[in-house]
């Protein structure tokens, strides 16, 4: 049932009819903006268990909180972090940037993208929720065996393993509707070596999440059937194996981390390349680079393993192959530079970050090189020295590449400019504070404080480091405070930033902002890399349209995504719960007989039978309704 | 170009401060052979990364100080695509680099997975427990817990393992850490330096006690070493005041189902042969009589998630002083 | 590319005559097709874990029966037999579908749909008769991992019966359309994609388990 629809100037909506268009928003642009919300909900909710987790530490045998809390706090504020704050934000900016930056109108499969997100939210929702139940994860965001079992692990390992299966699905069918849109929705003329960095990095990230989360999802699996059903797979003393758990979470756990820091590389590629006005150096080499880390990522898991006893021929070999990922890191940090190099380099916020971002992830890639030679590794592993080494490289690379991102594309995405001088106040306590917090840790690792220790003894030599610490992280939160009054100071602000506000190079400065529903009023011909950057270096103000004006073709909004994630959600507390004792029996009667549990697996394949049967007609926006300016037939 | 400057000295201030503020100890005071050739590896891996910062950040602070944008500067700048001998030389330049440090690696991680002839060295079969080191002699008839006794300057074997979940067996002046795999036993080797007492720590998340899972290593001279065996292969003497006398008997009541106090037997517990001579109360406290006291009182008020019941409610106040007395006599 | 035009997303049945190829025939179908493709890559690493696992753990059989006592061959040789059927008639199915032919399209697909069911009989009996000889879900870490490695192979096989149904059905009301089309070819590679994961299994866990 196609409708006209009207795109421009819509008469203001009431609350709810907001509320529905975001609940069952199927466009790439909105569920943009529902990333980066939830992503910076769950790092407001991760960063406060770090402030508990630092203020702890600062004295020795200091008792604000107890060790059984400590170990929760430590455990969720690393899950939150990751797989809640990390991964969303990056999908955040994919969804809004990458098919403009191909000049597509859409992605592939925008139902699968709404799903991946209400998947993704509902899971961290699920982790959380173990606050409120006082049942809180504990083992680690490793969730090493058997500590994480049946038989040493809380209840609320459970939440762990639940939720990080419904959203890990979450993550997987988002990357494959990223890989499938950059293979088949490219404008015409936008060949694989014209797409920007950010899409190539999107790209091979994509293709890395959809080879990585199967198998934590095969391990989560596993540790569900031990935990909930009586399985042996990690129990000792029926023939399990406790190391098993460790391969298959670091086969995915190291992809991760490049699945984490490629997108950053992306922005970072695009932000220095656009405020130096000079075209990437060693364009080339980098898309080389990027796939080889990519594929090179694969072939490391093991260094988290160095002390577990493998023996010495697997060490070696897997102690080489970490240190080859250096050089074409390498690669990429020296273009950054000779991109910056003979520039006219503009500090704004966003490249502020985004060349505090060089150095800083510099030393955490070399910290990691010295993690590399194994026997060093029986030293630095599960101390703080590897503390040292992720945050710099997570917090100094992949969050400083998502501040630069937001100063960079906040325009296009909300059609407003963040405050400069509030951005520039952020940089100036979160990046000093960062390495205040972090650097001294190196040394509280060699001095030999292991990690995930709730306290330490006086007398060790520790204290004034873990004081330095702590003090660092409270000027980090400042930073992060003062960023958030940004957004709502810019919230208030009338919506009006141009449509280039940077001097842009790449096909989304082309179209408004904020962007209109259907992207681009027609796609553009690319006839380089840099595609706009092509047209302006020719005099020209506007892209070439590759087709004339036509109707264009929209997906319908649905809210089947959104029922389908919380079908799981409940499917997952009814085989939580199903062995717990509960007082009312009717209550115990539902989830002891898998009512519950099987209530929501027939919801979620309930609707995924109605999206298979009802086919959607979607609606056309038609020529009428565009702007006139602009259009060519 | 004042602020970047401004910047960059504080940063190097506080560098530096944090590296005096950070003194000497754990690895960066080797004190084991092994340690020693760790220590070396870290030094020879930051310096090589030394040299690469140094490039790195020089080029870095360069490029985003000399072509900051000036003022009314208009015109775009040359579009470079690239540069095929720099590109060459960052590459080969850091893989040799690489190979250099890949050399020492592989060398290093081969012998320091090599164990010692069983009759050259002394071997000692640990096990973790949450929360406590559980160390038996096999040679020797020998089971003792928390301190890890050893001659100095020699060669140890330890077969590890652990009773429940996985921990970490380090002695940061000593080695680096092998973990604690229950079902599996893993022996690795290290030799000893001279003769004091080093720290030993849990370094795997194991539950509530992880952070308080300390162990002593008391490295004694070869004489001393051989007393100790010996001491340790007897009885303790038999207790001679009443006091100590009437503790044996609160002993036997309360605590003889969980820990052994002769060295050839098998506990749940730590065996407590020697413990007089113990260098701490819990792995962690100092072994005097106020710890041992609020130990026996609450376990759990001293170590969070420690797996010994508590007795303050259970004994009276004489019962615990004879009991303490009682457990001084087991040298 | 004739995709740069308006009818992006979903075609429209009325277009005329029903092209070659017709699941291709539109940016949907082939973005349907590629993303399957993607789907079954994740899949393959999702399985080749648990076949991971299972070699790990092949061995600790602890106090129940092993493979070798288990495991008799003409049952699961008839079982392979059966599910590699439904496999070509699922090719035929396609080849039906490329010739504009709804009825061979039902008829094959519903043949694919009972041999599936045939399949499943057999190994829900092999299954229960496991448990009788002491082999549960429960006993070993070998256990463990054979009914997990298995038994999400075959929820892999109720999971496309159910979906083949599905598409039976829509063939069979809405027509083959651009829309349908590829449909039946995406349950096609998902089937192949079942089949082939068994054949791992097959002489992974059944032969290479009574041959010891």
């Amino acid at each position: 049932m196609a409708h006209a629809h009207t795109v421009s100037a819509a008469p203001r909506k009431g609350f709810w009819a907001v509320l529905k268009d975001w609940l069952t928003t199927v466009d790439h642009k909105k569920i943009a903006i529902l990333y980066l919300l939830g992503g910076t909900i769950f790092f407001a909710v991760g960063g406060i268990e770090a402030l508990l987790i630092r203020y702890q530490l600062m004295f020795p045998e200091f008792d604000a909180i107890p060790a059984q809390t400590f170990n929760e706090l430590i455990t969720m504020h690393g899950t939150t972090m990751i797989f809640f704050v990390a991964m969303p934000l990056v999908f955040a900016f994919m969804n809004a940037v990458l098919p403009l930056q191909i000049g597509a109108r859409d992605v592939a499969f925008p139902f699968v993208n709404a799903l991946g997100f209400w998947l993704f939210f509902l899971g961290g929702l699920l982790l959380n929720i173990s606050w409120l139940f006082q049942s809180v994860p504990d083992a680690g965001w490793t969730a090493y065996v058997p500590l994480s079992g049946p038989d040493y692990g809380s209840f609320g390992v459970n939440f762990y393993v639940m939720g990080l299966q419904i959203s890990g699905i979450g993550s997987l069918i988002g990357a494959i509707n990223f890989i499938v849109t950059v293979v088949t929705m490219r404008a015409p003329g936008m060949t694989f070596m014209r797409m920007p960095l950010f899409v190539w990095t999107s790209f091979i990230t994509s293709a890395l999440i959809l080879f990585a989360f199967p198998a934590i999802t095969v391990g989560l699996v596993l540790l569900m059937f031990d935990r909930l059903f009586g399985a042996n797979f990690f129990d000792v003393t029926q023939g399990g194996n406790v190391v098993l758990w460790q391969h298959l979470f670091w086969i995915f756990g190291h992809p991760e981390v490049y699945i984490l820091i490629l997108p950053a590389f992306g922005i970072i590629s695009e932000v220095v390349s656009t405020f130096s006005s000079k075209r990437l150096f060693g364009y080339s080499s980098m898309v080389f680079a990027t796939v080889l880390i990519g594929f090179l990522g694969f072939m490391v898991w093991a260094h988290h393993m160095f002390t577990t006893g493998m023996g010495g021929i697997a060490n070696a070999l897997f102690a080489v192959a970490t240190m080859l990922i250096a050089i074409p890191t390498g690669i990429k940090v020296f273009n950054w530079i000779f991109t910056l190099w003979g520039g006219k380099i503009r500090f704004t916020a966003a490249n502020l970050f985004a060349a505090g971002f060089i150095p800083t992830f510099v030393m955490g890639g070399v910290t990691g090189v010295m993690l590399a030679v194994a026997p060093a590794n029986f030293q630095f592993h599960d101390s703080y020295f590897v503390v040292a080494h992720f945050h710099y490289v997570i917090v100094g690379g992949i969050v400083m590449a998502l501040f630069a991102g937001c100063f960079y594309w906040w325009p296009k995405m909300f059609g407003r400019l963040l405050d400069e001088k509030l951005g520039k106040w952020t940089f100036w306590t979160f990046y000093p504070g960062f390495h205040l917090t972090f650097f001294i840790q190196h040394f509280l690792g060699l001095q030999g404080m292991p990690r995930r220790v709730f306290t330490y003894l006086d007398g060790q030599g520790w204290n004034t480091g873990n004081l330095v610490s702590t003090i660092g992280s409270f000027l980090m939160a400042v930073g992060v405070i003062i960023f958030l009054v940004n957004v709502f100071k810019t919230a208030a602000k009338p919506a009006g930033a141009p449509q280039d506000p940077w001097d842009g190079r790449t096909l989304e400065w082309t179209i408004p902002s904020p962007v209109p529903e259907y992207n681009f009023k027609q796609l553009p011909v690319v006839r380089g890399l840099d595609a706009w950057w092509v047209e302006k270096s020719e005099g020209r103000k506007e892209m070439t349209p590759a087709e004339p004006l036509g109707p264009i073709h929209m997906p319908s909004p649905t809210i089947l995504p959104l029922l389908m994630s919380i079908a799981l959600f409940i499917a997952a507390f009814g085989f939580m719960y199903a062995n717990q004792p509960f007082d009312n029996g009717f209550i115990r009667f539902l989830f002891e007989k898998y009512v519950i549990a099987i209530a929501g697996l027939v919801m979620f394949f309930g609707c995924m039978i109605a999206r298979s049967l009802k086919d959607d007609p979607g609606y056309h926006i038609h020529p009428e309704e565009l702007e006139g300016e602009g259009v060519h037939q | 170009m004042k602020r970047w400057y401004k910047a960059g000295r504080t940063a190097l201030i506080l560098a530096v401060a944090a590296l005096l503020m950070a003194g000497c100890s754990g690895a960066l005071d080797p004190q084991g052979e092994r340690a020693k050739e760790q220590y070396f590896l870290i030094v020879l891996s930051f310096a090589i990364m030394a040299l690469v910062m140094i490039v790195v950040f020089a080029l870095f602070f360069i490029a985003i100080i000399r072509f900051r944008k000036r003022k009314g500067d208009t015109g775009y700048p040359e579009q470079v695509a690239g540069n095929h001998k720099l590109e060459i030389i960052w590459t080969v330049i850091p893989f040799t680099l690489i190979l250099i440090l890949a050399i020492f690696t592989v060398t290093y991680t081969f012998k320091h997975d090599e164990v010692i002839a069983a009759d050259e060295a002394v071997n000692v079969q640990v096990t973790a427990h949450q929360f406590w080191w559980e160390f038996n002699y096999a040679d020797y008839g020998i089971r003792t817990a928390q301190d890890l006794v050893l001659p100095e300057n020699s060669w140890v074997n330890v077969d590890l393992t652990s009773a429940d979940v996985i921990h970490s067996f380090w002695i940061p002046q000593l080695t680096g850490k092998t973990d604690t795999n229950p079902g599996l036993t893993k022996t690795v080797a290290f030799k000893t330096g001279d003769h004091g007492v080093y720290q030993g720590k849990c370094a795997e998340l194991c539950g509530e006690g992880h952070a308080l899972m300390d162990f002593k290593v008391v490295v004694l001279t070869e004489d001393e070493f051989n007393a100790w065996v010996a001491s340790m292969q007897e009885p303790a003497p038999a207790p001679t005041t009443p006091a100590a006398v009437a503790g044996e008997e609160v002993f036997g009541n309360y605590c003889i189902s969980c820990h052994a106090v002769t060295s050839d037997k098998m506990s749940l517990g730590p065996n407590l042969k020697g413990f007089a001579d113990r260098e701490t109360v819990g792995g962690f406290r100092e072994n005097n009589d106020t710890w041992l006291r609020e130990w026996i009182i609450d376990p759990q008020e001293v170590k969070p998630g420690a797996t010994m019941p508590a007795f303050g409610d259970a004994l009276t106040e004489e019962e615990l002083n004879n009991l303490i007395e009682y457990i001084r006599t087991l040298k | 590319m004739s995709d740069v035009h308006a009818h992006a997303h979903g075609a429209h049945a009325h277009d005329g005559p029903l092209p070659p190829y017709p699941e291709r025939a539109t940016l949907d179908g082939r973005n349907k097709i590629l993303g399957f493709w993607m789907f079954l890559a994740g899949e393959t690493v999702l399985f080749g874990s648990l076949f991971a696992t299972f070699l790990a753990l092949k061995d600790s059989v602890m106090s129940g029966p092993s493979g070798q006592e288990l495991f008799s061959l003409p049952l699961v040789a008839l079982a392979t037999f059966i599910l590699l059927t439904s496999s070509l008639t699922s090719v035929f199915a396609v080849q039906a579908m490329h010739r504009h032919d709804k009825k061979g399209i039902l008829v094959w697909l519903g043949v694919t749909v009972l041999l599936g069911l045939g399949f499943l009989i057999l190994e829900i009996y092999e299954f229960v008769h496991y448990v009788h000889l002491g082999h549960g879900f429960t006993t070993s870490a070998f256990s463990s991992a054979f009914y997990t490695l298995v038994g999400f192979h075959g929820a892999h096989v109720v999971f496309g019966i159910v979906w083949i149904s599905l598409i039976i059905g829509q063939v069979a009301s809405k027509g083959l359309t651009v829309v349908t089309a590829p449909k039946v070819y995406v349950t096609s590679l998902y089937w192949h994609f079942v089949d082939l994961v068994w054949v791992f299994i097959f002489t992974v866990v059944y032969l290479m388990g009574k041959l010891g």
